[in-house]
C-alpha cells in the first residue's frame, strides 16, 4: 500500500470571552493603565486577582492597587521569538514580583541578555492604545529608566502600539485612568493550531481513488459490509479492513433533509437537499447534494447518480462530484435500503 | 472494599512520528490484540472501556470517536472518555469496577503529538485570558520554574544533567525507548541550553504513542493473571488553577495524593514517575517523600519518550509489569497540566491488602 496522504490543517478560533467581575476590573485596570491584586484570606495579595480564595473558594473582591515597579524571581531568555508572542525581538519570559503583592505575575521582559539576573527591577511599558488585554505591556528594566534621556524626539512619536516597540518611550500610561470609561467586559483570545494531517492508509486509497475519478470502499473480506470512507477497522468487531472493493456512482437516497437556513460559506441558495445516498455496492451512505430536481421532489428511495465535475478539476476529494442528480428510475424498493438507515 | 488488579498491559512502540492518523487507531489496534491475546480474552470479555485524548492535539473534535473504531463497538459497548492522560480514564474505570457494576475493563490512552506543534499545543492549556495569550509554551513555564529553583538552591545545573544522565543510562535496558545513551552529567553539561536554562536532555522529546490497560476485579483478576498487581491505593488531586498563585517549587496535590496512596507505608520497590522535565523529577521526589534508596524511572521515564495522553497510564503500566514479575510494592504517578497541576498516585501490590 502507498504512503497515506497528509495535508495542513490550520485552525483559528477567535473566542469572545467575557470577564466576570474579577478578572474584568483586572482588565479594566490595564486599559487604564494600572496593575491589580487582590487580597485573600490568609492576608496575600495574588496578581492577577483569583476569582476565588485558591485555599478556601471564597469569591475575592478586595482588590489591591500593586506596583507598578517589581522584581524578576525568575527568567528565561526567549532567543526566536514566535508569531504568537507580544515582542517580535528577543525578549525574556520573567515572573515579576510587583511591589505590593506576595505571588508574581506571569510575563515578558525586554531588555538585554546580559543584565538578565534574578532581582532585577523591572518596570512596565505601556502600549498607547489599550484593550485591557495582558499584552497591554510589557517589562523594562527599572535602571533603564533612570540613565535614558527623558524623551528622544517629540516631533516623531511611535507610531506603533507595540508596548515595547521603543525603549526610549515614557513609561506612564499615555491615558490617565478614565472613571467615565465603561468597564472591559469582553475580550477577544485568539487561539490557533497547526496540524499535519494524516488520512489513514484506508482513506489514502479512497482519496486517490476519487482523484481517478473512482469511488473506493473497503471491507474485511467478501460478504462483510462495505465501508466508503473505508474505515482502519471493522467498527462491529475492530478487524482491519484491508480488501478494497470499488463501488457504483449510482445509488438511492435513503434519507434527506432540506435545507432552508442560509449560513456562513453557503455555496447553494436555499432551498436545497442534502442527502444520505448509498452507493450500489456499498453498505454505508454518504452524504451528498441532491441537485437538478426541485427540492419537495426529492424522496427516500429515489434512485440517483453522480454529476462529476470536469476531469481537469478533480483532486483527492469527493467535491469531484458536484452533486447527484435523479436517474429517472423507479424508486428503490423500501427493503432494499431498510437496514441502511 | 472490591480488590482490583492490573492484570495486562501493552503500549505502542515510542516514536518520533507516526505516519498514522491523529485518531491512534493505527497505534491502538495492535495494543490491544496483544492484551487479548496475553489474557486469552476477546472484546466480548471487556465490561467497561475508558480512554484518555485530546481534540487539540489531534486537531479536530470529538477525535476520540475515532478510536473506538479500533474497539469494534458493535454490538453497543458501556464507554467512557476523558479529556486527560488516560491514567485518569484508569481512575474512572476503577471507580466503575469499585461498583461492582463490571468484572473487568480495558483503559487506553492515545497521542500523536507529532502532528502539531506540542510544546506550544500545551502552552494553551494554560488560562486562556491572561496567560495564553502571551504564547507561552510549556517549555517556557519548565524553565522558568527550573530557574526558580536554581535561585533557591534547591538543585544545581549539574543535578539537573545528574538526573537525565541517569535516565538515559536506564533507558539502555529498555527495548523501546526513544533515547538512550551511555553517558554522564559532565558530558551532558558541555550541551547546549535550549529553554534557558534547560539543555535538551532536560526536556522530554516529542513522542507518538499510545497505551492500554486490562483492570479486574477478584476472582476474575486471579484467573486472567498468575500474579495480578493489585491497586492498593490510588488517589488525584489537583492544585489551583491560578498559576502563579502556586508555589512552583512545591506540588502540594502530589503530596496529598501520595499519602492517600500510600497509606502511611513508605516502602517500595521502585517508583515510576510521570515528571517530563528533569527539575521536576527532583521536585515530585521531594513531594511524594520518596526515600534515597527507591529507584525512580528504572525504565529511563518521560526524558527518554514522553507519549501524549498515555505517558501516565503507562507509568501504571509498567508498575504493574514489575508486580507481574515479582516485585512486592511499587508506586506510579501520573502527572498532568500547566507543571503538573494534576497529580495521580497509584500503589500496586503483589498481594491484595
Amino acid at each position: 500500500m502507498n504512503q497515506p496522504l497528509t495535508a495542513p490543517l490550520d485552525l483559528f478560533f477567535d473566542y469572545q470571552r467575557s470577564t466576570g467581575p474579577t478578572i474584568g476590573a483586572f482588565v479594566t485596570g490595564l486599559r487604564d493603565g494600572r496593575l491589580l491584586g487582590a487580597r485573600i484570606g490568609d492576608g496575600r495579595v495574588l496578581v492577577p486577582p483569583p476569582e476565588y480564595d485558591p485555599a478556601t473558594g471564597v469569591p475575592i473582591d478586595d482588590f489591591v492597587e500593586v506596583g507598578p515597579a517589581g522584581t524578576v524571581l525568575s527568567y528565561s531568555w526567549q532567543d526566536e521569538p514566535q508569531p504568537e508572542h507580544p515582542l517580535d525581538t528577543p525578549f525574556a519570559w520573567a515572573l515579576v514580583q510587583l511591589d505590593g503583592a506576595d505571588t508574581p505575575l506571569l510575563h515578558v521582559l525586554q531588555g538585554d541578555r546580559d543584565e538578565l539576573e534574578v532581582g532585577l527591577r523591572v518596570v512596565p511599558r505601556w502600549a498607547d492604545e489599550r484593550a485591557g488585554r495582558i499584552t497591554d505591556l510589557v517589562f523594562v528594566p527599572e535602571r533603564r529608566l533612570s540613565s535614558s534621556k527623558p524623551s528622544s524626539d517629540p516631533e516623531h512619536p511611535s507610531s506603533t502600539s507595540q508596548p515595547g516597540s521603543d525603549p526610549e518611550r515614557p513609561l506612564s500610561p499615555s491615558t490617565p485612568s478614565s472613571a467615565e470609561a465603561e468597564p472591559v467586559s469582553l475580550i477577544n483570545t485568539p487561539i490557533a493550531l497547526s496540524i499535519e494531517h494524516s488520512a489513514s492508509a484506508q482513506e489514502s486509497e479512497y482519496l486517490r481513488g476519487l482523484a481517478r475519478g473512482e469511488l473506493i470502499g473497503a471491507r474485511v473480506g467478501p460478504g462483510s459490509p462495505v465501508y466508503i470512507p473505508p474505515r482502519g477497522a471493522s467498527p462491529t468487531d475492530g478487524v482491519p479492513t484491508e480488501e478494497f472493493v470499488q463501488v457504483a456512482d449510482t445509488g438511492t437516497v435513503t434519507t434527506f433533509c432540506i435545507v432552508n437556513v442560509p449560513f456562513l460559506g453557503q455555496q447553494i441558495t436555499p432551498p436545497y437537499v442534502s442527502a444520505y445516498v448509498l452507493l450500489d455496492g456499498a453498505d454505508i451512505a454518504i452524504q451528498h447534494l441532491i441537485l437538478e430536481c426541485p427540492a419537495d421532489e426529492v424522496r427516500m428511495g429515489m434512485r440517483v447518480q453522480a454529476k462529476w465535475r470536469p476531469e481537469s478539476e478533480w483532486g483527492h476529494t469527493l467535491r469531484n462530484i458536484e452533486y447527484f442528480r435523479p436517474t429517472g428510475e423507479p424508486d428503490a424498493d423500501y427493503e432494499t435500503y431498510r437496514h441502511h438507515l | 472494599m472490591t480488590d482490583i488488579a492490573v492484570v495486562g498491559f501493552a503500549h505502542a512502540p515510542h516514536t518520533p512520528a507516526t505516519d498514522g492518523t491523529t485518531n491512534g487507531v493505527e497505534m491502538l489496534v495492535p495494543c490491544f490484540q496483544d492484551l487479548y491475546a496475553g489474557l486469552g480474552i476477546t472484546k466480548s470479555d471487556i465490561g467497561f472501556w475508558c480512554s484518555g485524548s485530546s481534540d487539540y492535539l489531534a486537531g479536530r473534535a470529538f477525535s476520540f470517536i475515532a478510536a473506538i473504531d479500533a474497539i469494534g463497538a458493535v454490538p453497543p459497548i458501556n464507554e467512557s472518555h476523558v479529556e486527560m492522560d488516560a491514567a485518569w480514564a484508569l481512575y474512572e474505570a476503577w471507580v466503575k469496577l469499585v461498583t461492582g457494576e463490571v468484572d473487568t475493563a480495558l483503559v487506553y490512552g492515545f497521542g500523536k503529538a507529532s502532528a502539531g506543534r506540542l510544546d506550544r499545543t500545551l502552552g494553551l492549556q494554560t488560562d486562556p485570558y491572561l496567560v495564553a495569550p502571551l504564547g507561552v509554551a510549556d517549555s517556557n513555564l519548565a524553565a522558568l520554574q527550573a530557574r526558580l529553583g536554581l535561585a533557591a538552591g534547591r538543585w544545581t545545573e549539574r543535578d539537573l544533567a545528574e538526573v537525565a544522565a541517569r535516565a538515559r543510562r536506564a533507558a539502555l535496558a529498555t527495548p523501546d525507548a526513544q533515547i538512550a545513551e551511555d553517558v554522564d552529567a559532565e558530558e551532558l553539561l558541555t550541551r547546549p541550553v535550549v529553554a534557558d536554562p534547560l539543555r535538551e536532555h532536560d526536556c522530554p522529546p516529542i513522542t507518538d504513542g499510545a497505551a492500554a490497560i486490562v483492570l479486574a476485579a477478584g476472582d476474575r483478576a486471579r484467573e486472567l493473571c498468575d500474579r495480578p498487581a493489585w491497586i492498593t491505593g490510588i488517589e488525584h488531586r489537583i492544585d489551583s488553577a491560578h498559576l502563579t498563585g502556586r508555589d512552583w517549587l512545591a506540588m502540594p496535590s502530589l503530596t496529598t495524593a501520595a499519602e492517600r496512596a500510600l497509606g502511611g507505608d513508605p516502602t517500595l520497590d521502585a517508583a515510576y514517575l510521570h515528571t517530563p522535565y528533569s527539575h521536576q523529577e527532583l521536585l515530585a521526589r521531594a513531594a511524594i517523600g520518596l526515600a534515597e534508596d527507591v529507584p525512580v524511572n528504572p525504565d529511563g521515564g518521560p526524558l527518554t519518550g514522553n507519549p501524549m495522553f498515555s505517558g501516565g497510564l503507562e507509568r501504571i503500566g509498567r508498575a504493574a509489569r514489575r508486580v507481574f514479575d515479582g516485585a512486592e510494592r511499587v508506586l506510579a504517578h501520573a502527572g498532568q497540566g500547566p507543571l503538573l497541576q494534576q497529580n495521580l498516585v497509584a500503589v500496586l501490590e503483589g498481594s491484595p491488602r
